[in-house]
Formats: structure tokens, C-alpha cells, sequence
């Protein structure tokens, strides 16, 4: 079985990697009691901004995206 | 942290909340199904901001709610066998059994232990060789890789001193049986977004084609359940019944096969009684009779130990969605997480103890203590 250590914020745990045999160090994983579940998608992790595009809402205040995109250095 | 804060952004959310008030000409019910989304949608409000159009309901995805009497009692038979190690995740000690619960087993001398995963209990196999660990192995299809992992690594290792009490529930089944009730209300579903990760969302096709309810696999963050929201009352709004996935950074259509794989390999579906519902027709999984030596119910002989579900709190109508848990009579008066009297207000994933939590101010006048 394969392991890793898996950082949550602040707290550090080892994580079985069985069923997301294509992660690799430094992806972000979902873990669910000590199993990955899934690989997060960074491209797809954008598509809620997406929606808010389409939405033209992001019009009104064109600095809060670019600020959320800057933090998680997308 | 990344993938969490950006999904708890306000002014986002203001937007979103501002364009589901824009599309929704009628009302409309819609329920999460996953306590964990529950969780997030009384946590933060949510419902309170998506004005009168729109009502929110709880569904029965909370495993520690839904986990039948007698299950609880076999477990508390089990652990209280002599030499025996119990190790269950922590939610499921308060919950009360028929006569007792794990916690008062653990007072009384047993070795209840709580565990984060499957494998810790099966670190403690390796480590007492001479002793029965036995893993509480309780959760919906989200849960089922891991459980189903520990089985079968310890007959990979030979740890005959493992066994695992199984009570595996799965989502579709309880879903067709509410849709198909007729005092339903609700028309249009939440799909819990980590069952789909593992699972997929095909079986919601399925539903979704057959009742002609929307469904939106969403997440568990609050931006994530507002544009779940969103696009349900948009497909409600056109008539449209399909379904939908907000949560593609986690969800695929087919789900992780590398998991269903070994799950399938380990456990078998079977009919399983739920807590305040009652039996579903192929509702769960047991483990396959190439496991059965791993089978705690056999191992210790508790197979047949029932229990009659006592009327003692309406939790069966909460599960269903067709009660709040503040429509109780007992809510945050006789029945509060300290001295529950039903499972939903024992689990963090259960609305009762999230109400009460959060909302204990929307209890009927007097109800508080």
C-alpha cells in the first residue's frame, strides 16, 4: 500500500494514496478517514469563478477575483 | 488553504445568493442529502439568505443517524465481551442503544477505543495479536473504500484476530424511497459530493430520468452549495430534470474506480434497515462470504440480536425531510447532544445537533433550557 504525508492547514497526517495512484508530491488530495478519494482538479477548482463570469457579476468589482486568484497562486 | 478559503469568499457568495433571488419566480423545496452539507448550509445561514422562494430541507446521509438499534446493540454486546479492543470513529459512542450505549461501555471497563481510520484499528491487530480488535465499520459509500481496504489487507496479512461490524448504507436506494412516498415535497436534490467522487453520479441519471427531479452533485464549502443551489432552481425554473456537477474538482461521471474496484471485491449488497426508516431493499453493504471470517457478526455470534425502534423523537420524520428538527417537542428541552435521545442529535453530520448548534434562537419559545 502506498502512503503519504498529507498536510490539512496546520495538522499533519499520513494518508493512503491506493485509490489516487496518479497524485504526486505536492498535489491536493481529498482525504476521507486516512484515504485520498480524489486528485483535486486545479483547472476544474476554477470553474465557480466561471459561473460568476458568465453572471457578469464579477463587473462590479474586477479586483476580488484577481485578489481570490493571486492568494491561491493560480 | 487552498481550495478551502476561496470558497468561503462573502462577496462572492453575495452574488450568487443575489442570483438565485433573481431566478427563482416560485417556490421551490430542495434537499442536501450529506450531513456534512447540512452542516455547512446551517453553519453559515444559508438558507436565511435565499428568501422566502426557497426551502431548504435535511436529508438522511448522516451514518451515525441512520445506523439501526440493532446494530448499536450488537456492537455494545461485542465490546463488552472480555480481552475484546472496540474501535469505532468517536461520533458513534454517544450514540444510545437500546439500553446502553459505547461510552457507558467503556466506563464499565471496556476497551472502547476511537480511531480516525480504519487502519488504525488494524495497527491495534497487528499490535495485540493475543486480542479481538474489532473495527465499527459504519458510513455511506464515501466511507466503504476504507473499510473495505483494512478487511482486506488483513486477510492480505493473515491478522485473523481482525474483524470488522459492518452497517454500510448507500444513497440511491433512500433517495427512490422518499421520492416515491407520497407525502414528498421535495423536487430537487443536493447529490452528496464525496459519495460521487467515489461512486460517480450515473445512478442519478437514473433517478433523475425516472422522477423527473433535478439533481446537482455539489460541494461542501459554501460557494460550492450556493451555485449547487443556483443551478437547481435554474433546471426547476426551465423544466429541466438532469443532472449536474458543481463539484468537478473532486467529482467525476464515473467516480474512482481504483476504489469501487476493492469495494466491490470486499462487500456484497444487501437489503439494510435505517435507523427511523426501515428496511430499504438493497440499501448497504455486508462483507462477500470470502470475508466471512472477518465478519464480527459471525465471529461472535451477535447475528441475531434485534431491537425494536422505540417512538421516542420524531428523528424519522427529520430524516425524511418532512420534519425541522425545531417542529420537535423535545428539541433543546429533553433531547439536547449532552442527553440525546436520538441519533440526529448525537453526530455532527445530524440536523438535530446542528440546529442546535446553530440555531437553537429558531426553537419554539420555551423550548430551550
Amino acid at each position: 500500500m502506498r502512503f503519504a504525508t498529507v498536510r490539512f492547514g496546520g495538522v499533519t497526517r499520513q494518508a493512503c494514496l491506493d485509490f489516487v495512484p496518479e497524485a504526486q508530491c505536492g498535489d491536493y488530495v481529498i482525504v476521507h478517514v486516512g484515504f485520498a478519494i480524489s486528485r483535486v482538479d486545479a483547472e476544474e477548482a476554477q470553474r465557480t469563478y466561471r459561473l460568476l463570469e458568465e453572471m457578469e457579476a464579477l463587473e462590479e468589482e474586477p479586483g476580488a477575483l484577481e485578489a481570490e486568484l493571486g492568494k491561491d497562486g493560480a | 488553504m487552498k481550495y478551502l478559503d476561496e470558497y468561503r469568499d462573502p462577496a462572492l457568495a453575495r452574488r450568487l445568493v443575489a442570483e438565485i433571488r433573481r431566478s427563482a419566480t416560485q417556490p421551490w423545496v430542495l434537499m442536501e442529502i450529506c450531513g456534512g452539507q447540512t452542516h455547512t448550509l446551517v453553519k453559515y445561514g444559508i438558507e436565511e439568505l435565499l428568501g422566502s422562494r426557497i426551502e431548504l430541507v435535511h436529508g438522511p446521509g448522516c451514518p451515525v443517524c441512520v445506523t439501526p438499534l440493532e446494530i448499536l446493540d450488537k456492537a455494545i454486546a461485542i465490546a463488552s465481551i472480555p480481552r475484546v479492543i472496540f474501535v469505532s470513529y468517536g461520533d458513534m459512542l454517544r450514540v444510545p442503544g437500546s439500553h446502553s450505549d459505547l461510552f457507558r461501555v467503556k466506563a464499565a471497563g471496556g476497551d472502547v477505543r476511537i480511531a480516525y481510520s480504519p487502519m488504525d484499528a488494524l495497527r491495534l491487530a497487528r499490535e495485540n495479536p493475543q486480542r479481538p480488535v474489532v473495527f465499527f465499520a459504519v458510513g455511506f459509500e464515501t466511507t466503504a473504500p476504507a473499510n473495505s481496504t483494512a478487511v482486506w489487507q488483513a486477510k492480505r496479512e493473515g491478522l485473523l484476530n481482525f474483524s470488522m461490524l459492518v452497517s454500510h448504507v448507500l444513497v440511491p436506494p433512500a433517495i427512490r424511497l422518499l421520492l416515491e412516498q407520497s407525502a414528498n415535497r421535495v423536487q430537487g436534490f443536493i447529490a452528496p459530493g464525496h459519495v460521487c467522487t467515489v461512486m460517480g453520479y450515473e445512478e442519478y441519471e437514473e433517478l433523475a430520468a425516472r422522477y423527473k427531479v433535478p439533481f446537482v452533485v455539489g460541494g461542501f464549502e459554501p460557494l460550492d452549495l450556493l451555485e449547487a443551489i443556483l443551478l437547481l432552481v435554474r433546471q426547476l425554473e426551465e423544466g429541466r430534470a438532469q443532472v449536474e456537477n458543481q463539484y468537478v474538482r473532486s467529482v467525476s461521471r464515473g467516480g474512482n474506480e481504483a476504489a469501487r474496484r476493492r469495494m466491490v471485491e470486499v462487500f456484497e449488497v444487501v437489503d439494510r434497515n435505517w435507523r427511523g426508516i426501515g428496511p430499504i431493499a438493497q440499501s448497504g453493504y455486508r462483507l462477500r462470504p470470502d470475508y466471512a471470517a472477518f465478519d464480527a457478526e459471525k465471529v461472535f455470534g451477535v447475528e441475531t440480536i434485534s431491537a425494536p425502534e422505540p417512538p421516542e423523537c420524531i428523528s424519522a420524520l427529520v430524516l425524511q425531510g418532512l420534519k425541522k428538527p425545531v417542529d420537535c417537542p423535545v428539541f433543546g428541552s429533553r433531547c439536547t447532544p449532552a442527553t440525546p435521545m436520538g441519533a440526529p442529535m448525537v453526530s455532527s453530520e445530524g440536523a438535530c445537533a446542528i440546529y442546535y448548534q446553530y440555531r437553537r434562537h429558531t426553537a419554539p419559545a420555551g423550548a430551550i433550557t
